[in-house]
């Protein structure tokens, strides 16, 4: 059974259904309850599910954080909604000094069975600290996982996925893409979280993206095309862990890489992909990992937003940089 | 006192004299009280130990209570079983109290291990990152309510938090907003302040300009300013609100006004920020001093009685030596174990790198 849906709808559809499974379940955030969140993603559901599982939160990043610690010690299983990127920091220090490590600290005792849902990155013409890419720091950050849907099919398998997680899940989602449709398929049984998978299959390179940028890379990948490249997309979705097997494969048989993601350069998500693929296939690789992302300057204002983000152009001059080297 | 409200809460005056209060009462017996005398002293003496410990390098770090052993044995002792606290890095008498294993906090400071406590569902693990605790307490206590373990007709149904804290931590973003959501959710968790005067170097002035028992108003609940050095008067005040707590009457803030006689840490030296006189003022309110001296005065214990118990904090001071040996460290491997609940492949490939290194290093030993 498939239906076409928004991303923001899907993602409603998936909270919806972890709540009617779960009763252990409760969603938390600011403005989440009668207003449905300020992109709409709870709609409807303190309607039907009642102020005691759908809470509106003062408006305290880490009171909203720790509270959930909280109701997870006490065996509930909490998804808390970030209203954007750029405030989850106040909330940064209960994330990494509680949240990712009370189950080592505990040897085991303590899960933390918690989602973190942020929507993230740019291109909405959005004011400051509405744009940002913060995924390297929960990636860098052991006890977390950290996971990114890319289409509506896999934001509504992938939430409840991570709601059924019993370590604490950061949720990324893509926001400029809460309003592209796609097919959800109810019914066919969804790939592993925390498994990569190929978007489009190709032979000269491997365009490794996440959230936003897999849509960017389709579309290269289509422009490519045309002029007779053939490019293999693949959506990584889950950052933390990352999977090897589905990356390493792919850059075996393209023996190109380029790894796509908005967040700044350095450090990011891309120069650990680069790392590993030189690592352990150092003598398949035909050339050099590339890396296409945001410059290392803070996140820009909105008019000159496009110039920062990668787009289809940037990706394609890098790919033309591997395939010549 | 600077910050002593003429309101505070005080039910054995310093010299051990017993007066009463208009609305707190001491509801217990002489024999409770005599029980709450060897707890303060065991709590003492076990300080005093673990402090050598340090010195002798046994123990990386150690965070001594003196002084605050009213404050910490009397609000213990106002808990049920079904009650849950949330320590921050102090509070060694409550675990006593409570029956927790001394040796869960040597563990700890030893760097044994990261908190695989005994007894974690009812005492949580210390909470080193100040604050933090009174979130998840709120969080928890917001559980209980959930759970419907709150306002119940039978009162043995009901359960309420109480969470520890300082006055330090009273500067925190996290302990601010802790008051902001159990005042909201009207959560049964009760903050209990051990203001001991001293953030580290920096004294309460520094922290609220204001006894901090009056902030808890601002947040739209009660606080009240307690004796902290005054077992009774801590017992009672705890009674009172763990009791509305539990009823569904909402959070409640203790500050038990007392004083840190040590140090902060054993890595901290007082006479570089803080005066001998102040010191030896607090000296005088003592609080194993004054209810030795009232119970002596009524004559329930005496001479005997110190002895025997002198003997058995001795005899505990030595098993918390004796079990510092005993005190397994943790292991590469249960950390790998433990990262995560459910293991990644990643990650269980630096498990392997870690093992064929270890098991290389050993063959070349």
């Amino acid at each position: 059974m498939s239906e076409t849906l928004t991303m923001a709808k899907a993602l409603n559809r998936g909270l919806r259904r972890a709540l009617q499974a779960d009763p252990k379940v409760l969603l938390a955030g600011e403005d989440i309850g009668k207003l449905g969140g300020v992109f709409r993603i709870t709609e409807g559901l303190q309607a039907e599910f009642g102020e005691n599982r759908v809470v509106d939160s003062p408006l305290a990043e880490s009171g909203i954080i720790g509270t959930a610690v909280g109701l997870a010690m006490r065996g509930y299983r909490p998804v808390v909604e970030i209203q954007f990127d750029g405030f989850v920091f106040p909330g940064f220090s209960q994330i990494v000094t509680q949240v990712a490590k009370m189950h080592m600290r505990t040897g085991g005792h303590t899960a933390m069975p918690m989602v973190i849902r942020i929507p993230f990155g740019g291109g909405i013409g959005a004011i400051e600290h509405h744009s940002e890419s913060p995924e390297a720091y929960f990636a860098h950050t052991p006890g977390l996982k950290v996971v990114a849907c890319s289409n509506a099919n896999d934001a509504y398998w992938m939430i409840q996925q991570a709601i059924q997680s019993d370590d604490p899940v950061v949720f990324l989602e893509p926001k400029r893409r809460y309003h592209v449709k796609g097919a959800v398929n109810f019914t066919a049984r969804p790939a592993p979280m925390h498994q990569a998978q190929v978007s489009r299959y190709g032979t000269d390179a491997t365009l490794l993206c996440y959230g936003p940028m897999v849509k960017t890379c389709l579309d290269a990948a289509a422009v490519a095309a045309e002029e007779g490249t053939s490019l293999e997309v693949v959506d990584l979705r889950t950052l933390s862990p990352l999977d090897w097997v589905t990356i390493e494969s792919s850059a075996r048989r393209t023996k190109r890489a380029i790894v796509v993601h908005e967040a700044p350069k350095t450090l990011g998500v891309g120069a650990e992909i680069a790392a590993k693929l030189h690592e352990d296939l150092f003598y398949v690789m035909e050339s050099p990992v590339l890396r296409v992302a945001g410059y290392d300057m803070p996140y820009p204002p909105s008019r000159v937003e496009e110039e920062y983000l990668p787009g289809v152009d940037r990706i394609l001059d890098a790919v033309d940089r591997s395939l010549a080297y | 006192m600077r910050g002593q409200s003429d309101d505070m809460v005080q039910l054995l005056t310093p010299d051990g004299t017993r007066v009463e209060h208009d609305e707190f009462r001491f509801d217990g017996t002489t024999e409770d009280l005599v029980g709450y005398l060897k707890d303060m002293i065991l709590a003492r003496r076990f300080d005093a130990e673990a402090t050598a410990l340090q010195r002798h390098g046994e123990l990386g770090l150690w965070t001594p209570l003196i002084g605050q052993e009213a404050a910490q044995v009397g609000s213990a002792h106002a808990l049920r079983p079904a009650d849950v606290v949330f320590p921050s890095y102090r509070e060694h008498a409550v675990a006593m109290v409570l029956g927790v294993p001394v040796t869960n906090m040597l563990s700890l400071f030893r760097g044994s291990n990261g908190g695989y406590w005994e007894k974690l569902d009812s005492f949580k693990n210390y909470q080193i990152v100040i604050g933090c605790q009174t979130l998840h307490a709120t969080g928890y206590a917001m559980g209980l309510q959930l759970d419907g373990a709150v306002g119940n007709e039978r009162d043995d149904d009901n359960a309420a938090v109480i969470v520890y804290h300082g006055d330090g931590a009273a500067s925190q973003g996290d302990v601010n907003e802790a008051y902001v959501f159990a005042a909201s959710y009207n959560a049964p968790v009760v903050f209990f302040c051990q203001n001991n005067q001293w953030a580290i170097s920096e004294p309460i002035a520094l922290q609220s300009r204001i006894p901090l028992y009056q902030r808890a108003r601002g947040f739209g609940f009660p606080g009240v300013q307690v004796d902290g050095n005054d077992v009774l008067a801590v017992k009672a005040v705890t009674d009172w609100a763990m009791a509305r707590a539990r009823a569904g009457d909402g959070p409640a803030f203790i500050e038990a006004f007392t004083y840190r006689m040590g140090a902060h840490t054993t890595s901290d030296d007082p006479t570089k920020y803080r005066e001998r006189a102040d010191e030896e003022a607090w000296r005088g309110r003592d609080p194993i001093a004054r209810l030795t001296t009232y119970l002596r005065g009524m004559g329930a214990i005496d001479d005997a009685w110190q002895d025997a118990v002198e003997a058995e904090a001795k005899e505990f001071g030595a098993a918390a030596r004796a079990a510092i040996p005993t005190l397994e460290a943790t292991t590469m491997e249960r950390l790998f174990d433990t990262v995560y609940a459910e293991p990644t492949v990643a990650l269980e490939a630096q498990r392997r790198e870690y093992a064929e290194f270890a098991a290389a290093l050993e063959e070349d030993a």
